[in-house]
C-alpha cells in the first residue's frame, strides 16, 4: 500500500508502473481451458456417483435378467469402435484447423459427428430392445442404476452433437476466427472426455456385467 | 507447419493461449492405436472366455482401462504437468482422489451394511442367525 502512493507520488515512476501493467495481462494465459477442464472435472464427479450406485446395485437383480443374459457384447464393441473412430476424426479435425483450413475442419468434424450419431442410434437401439423385452428401467435395481449411468452418457452425447452442429454452422459462416478456435478446443476436451467416460462404462457395466 | 503461425494472429489481443495446446498427427495416431489394442484386448479375454476366475478378470479389465484412460488424456486431452502451470494436473489428481474414496468407500460401506443387515427370512435355523454376527 505505501509502495503504491510512493509510486504515485513520483510522476514518472507511475507512469511506467502503468505501463508495466497494461503490458502484462492480468489474466493468466490460458484461462478458458483451465475453466473448461474444472467444468469437467466436476462432470466427472456426476459420472462417480453414477458409477457408484452401479457399482453398489449392479447385482440386485430382483429376480428379473442379469448383465450376462442382456449384453450383447457384439453390439457394445461395435459402439466403442464408434466413439473411438469418431475420436481421432475430432482429432483430425483440430489438426485441420491449426493448418486454418476450413473445410478439412467442417469435414472432420462432419465424419464425427456421423459417428457420434452411429453410437446413439445403436445405444437408442440397444435401450428399445431391452425395454421391449420387459427388461427396462423399472424391472430391477441393476437396470435402473444401468439406464441412469449409460443414459447420462448418452444425454452428454446427445448435447455434444447438438454442440458440434451448432460450431460447424458458426465456423461455415465466420471462418476459423478466434472465438470458433477456443469453442472448438472446449468441444475437443468435451468429445474425448466423454470417450475417456465410455471406457469406464464398456469395462465395468457391460464387460464385468456378463463375466 | 508454417501455416500455423497464422493462428497466432497479432490482432488478438494476445490471448493466443487458449486456443488450446499443439497438436500432432502422430500423437493423435500414437493414442488411436494404443486404444484400439487396449480395447480389443479386455474384449476378447471376455467374449472367447479367456480368464475364467472372475476376480481375477476384474483385476486384469481394471488395469486395461486404467491404462487405457492414461493414454486418452496424455495424446487425445493432451495432459502434461505444464498446462496451465499444473492447475489442470492438480486438479485432475484432486478429483481422481475424490473419486476414488466416493466410490471405493460407498462399495465399502454398502457391503458391509448388506453384510449386516438382518436376515431376510424369519424361516432360517435360529443357529445360522447368530452365527451371522461372529
Amino acid at each position: 500500500m505505501s509502495d503504491l502512493t510512493l509510486h504515485a507520488g513520483a510522476p514518472g515512476a507511475a507512469l511506467t508502473a502503468r505501463e508495466y501493467h497494461l503490458a502484462h495481462d492480468p489474466h493468466p494465459e490460458n484461462g478458458t481451458s483451465l475453466g473448461f477442464w474444472l467444468y469437467l472435472m466436476s462432470d466427472c464427479l456426476i459420472f462417480a456417483a453414477l458409477f457408484a450406485t452401479y457399482g453398489v446395485l449392479g447385482r440386485s437383480y430382483a429376480a428379473g435378467p442379469s448383465g450376462a443374459d442382456l449384453f450383447d457384447l457384439k453390439l457394445v464393441a461395435i459402439n466403442t469402435a464408434f466413439l473411438l473412430l469418431s475420436s481421432i476424426t475430432f482429432g483430425f479435425a483440430m489438426l485441420r484447423k491449426q493448418l486454418n483450413d476450413v473445410k478439412g475442419t467442417l469435414l472432420w468434424l462432419a465424419v464425427t459427428g456421423l459417428f457420434g450419431l452411429c453410437f446413439l442410434a445403436l445405444e437408442l437401439y440397444e435401450f428399445h430392445h431391452l425395454i421391449e423385452q420387459g427388461a427396462g428401467p423399472q424391472r430391477s435395481a441393476f437396470l435402473s442404476a444401468f439406464f441412469t449411468l449409460v443414459g447420462t452418457h448418452g444425454l452428454h452425447v446427445t448435447f455434444g452433437l447438438v454442440w458440434l452442429v451448432v460450431l460447424m454452422i458458426q465456423i461455415g459462416q465466420r471462418g476459423l476466427i478466434h472465438e470458433n478456435q477456443r469453442r472448438l478446443m472446449c468441444l475437443s476436451m468435451f468429445w474425448h472426455f466423454l470417450d475417456v467416460v465410455w471406457i469406464g462404462v464398456f469395462t465395468f457395466v457391460y464387460l464385468m456385467g456378463v463375466l | 507447419m508454417a501455416p500455423h503461425d497464422m493462428t497466432h494472429d497479432p490482432h488478438h489481443d494476445g490471448h493466443h493461449g487458449d486456443t488450446g495446446p499443439h497438436s500432432s498427427f502422430s500423437g493423435y495416431m500414437t493414442g488411436f492405436v494404443l486404444s484400439i489394442v487396449l480395447t480389443a484386448i479386455p474384449f476378447w479375454l471376455v467374449m472367447a472366455k479367456v480368464i475364467t476366475e472372475r476376480n481375477t478378470a476384474v483385476l486384469v479389465l481394471g488395469a486395461f482401462a486404467v491404462v487405457q484412460i492414461l493414454v486418452h488424456m496424455v495424446c487425445f486431452l493432451h495432459m502434461n504437468g505444464k498446462v496451465e502451470g499444473g492447475w489442470t494436473l492438480l486438479s485432475t489428481i484432486f478429483t481422481v482422489v475424490f473419486v476414488a474414496i466416493a466410490i471405493a468407500g460407498t462399495l465399502w460401506v454398502m457391503y458391509q451394511m448388506n453384510a449386516h443387515m438382518m436376515p431376510e427370512h424369519p424361516r432360517q435355523p435360529a443357529a445360522a442367525v447368530s452365527g451371522m454376527g461372529s
